[in-house]
């Protein structure tokens, strides 16, 4: 796109990398949560694959929130976002660098490590395909939102609880369509309707939240 | 409070880069400095002073456009010169070493960042051993001539607002920032900065500006 966004891009990927333990740990959370469900409600394979969909996009949902409070607030407290915002005219590029860099890092491997968890609720092959295809459909929105409500909670006091405050009803419409799809094919129906709105939900996002979330990080600034 | 600035020669400064008219600012409901007027010249060193909280950094943050003036206007001559603003936190990242923490904002803010130039830079500061040493392991001073380096890389015409670019560094740190204003204003771009201690700045004439003019007269009184 321009410099601004892949030199973003760049630093936030190596920076993740050097922080390895850190960025693993939504992940972690992620499946941790997920494989306590099976323990708590008991091996009745039926009910495992009737949860399943929905226990799996609940974690993923709440993994990415828990990564996404720290996404602008380092970068304001060192003076990095100063010098972001400097770089460009528009917020624009800082935004969706920002947004694409947590989604490689908690998105894509939420969807990665989907289909196991899949396996352990029993799922059969196709169900655990739709899962992972609506959450890889559906977690670019969360990271999206995610970075709104991050931009909007930058120097709030408590700032992480007051962001899945804001941000949690936001998602609800992902999470309702995208374990609906799993659903839906775990039961035979085609599962067309619940994929065509998570990609109108996702082009939504893709328009509004941006806009948005460069509005509210100049805010932050003054 | 009026800080109005009492140059000499504000009426014939043909080259002006940037203007400030009436500019005031509030932090809060507290009403930081008001009608503050001052115009900075290509080849021009202002050292902008005040007591602490007066107001320093919020002027310089209205001045790089990331902040509005509660009032009045600042006015760039088009073309706009570039804008270097150095903050005074150090925008460094811990787990990045000193070339990759240059190279990220030379690239971020386009200025030249070839090796030879980065190199360059790095061992005018005096920290070529230390270059693949990640800035969690620089002392603050450190920090400071790594942010500062940036300074080595931007075009002549650049306008430089520095917010405390002496802050941590040591007496050689200090000539070297000192060198480097000069060498810049000689050059024809100009530099804002604000400093607690009065810098020596050989060759090169140096306005100064107090933002809070009236709280200075009633100290003295």
């Amino acid at each position: 796109m321009n410099a601004v966004f892949t030199t973003v891009l760049k630093r936030d990927l190596i920076l993740a990398a050097r922080r390895r333990f850190d960025a693993l740990l939504p992940i972690a959370f992620f499946t941790i949560a997920a494989s306590l469900f099976p323990l708590g409600i008991g091996p009745e394979p039926q009910t495992l694959r009737q949860i399943a969909p929905g226990v799996v996009w609940v974690c993923a949902l709440l993994a990415a929130m828990l990564s996404v409070t720290q996404l602008y607030a380092s970068d304001l407290n060192d003076g990095s976002l100063d010098q972001m915002l400097l770089a460009s005219r528009s917020a624009l590029p800082v935004v969706f660098a920002k947004a694409l860099g947590h989604w490689l890092v908690t998105g894509l491997p939420l969807t990665v490590m989907a289909p196991l968890l899949g396996v352990l609720f029993d799922l059969d092959r196709i169900a655990i395909l739709a899962l992972a295809a609506s959450l890889l459909i559906g977690t670019p929105i969360l990271s999206l939102l995610g970075g709104l409500g991050a931009a909007l909670t930058l120097g709030v006091r408590s700032a992480g609880v007051l962001l899945i405050l804001l941000v949690l009803p936001l998602c609800i419409p992902a999470l309702i369509f995208g374990s609906g799809a799993v659903v839906a094919i775990d039961s035979g129906i085609s599962a067309r309707g619940h994929f065509s709105l998570l990609g109108a939900l996702l082009i939504l996002t893709l328009l509004l939240a941006p806009p948005a979330t460069a509005a509210a990080l100049r805010i932050a600034m003054e | 409070m009026d800080a109005r600035l009492n140059s000499k020669d504000e009426n014939n400064q043909s080259d002006w880069r940037l203007r400030a008219r009436g500019v005031a600012c509030e932090r809060g409901e507290r009403r930081l400095f008001s009608d503050f007027d001052f115009t900075l010249s290509a080849g021009g060193i202002v050292w902008l002073r005040a007591a602490n909280g007066f107001g320093k950094t919020s002027l310089l943050r209205v001045i790089a456009g990331l902040a509005q003036p509660t009032a009045g206007s600042i006015e760039w001559r088009e073309p706009r010169a570039p804008l270097l603003y150095l903050a005074h936190a150090n925008a460094l990242k811990d787990d990045l070493t000193i070339v990759e923490s240059l190279r990220y904002l030379a690239r971020l803010h386009g200025l030249e960042s070839s090796d030879t130039k980065l190199a360059d830079a790095i061992r005018r500061f005096g920290l070529q051993s230390r270059r693949r040493a990640p800035i969690g392991t620089l002392s603050q001073g450190q920090r400071r001539r790594v942010a500062l380096m940036r300074l080595c890389l931007s075009p002549p015409q650049t306008t430089w607002l520095l917010d405390e670019p002496y802050d941590a560094l040591d007496s050689e740190g200090s000539v070297l920032v000192s060198s480097l204003l000069a060498e810049h204003a000689g050059r024809g771009g100009c530099v804002l900065f604000t400093s607690h201690v009065a810098p020596d700045i050989a060759g090169v004439p140096m306005q100064s500006i107090q933002l809070d003019a009236q709280f200075a007269a009633r100290v003295a009184a």
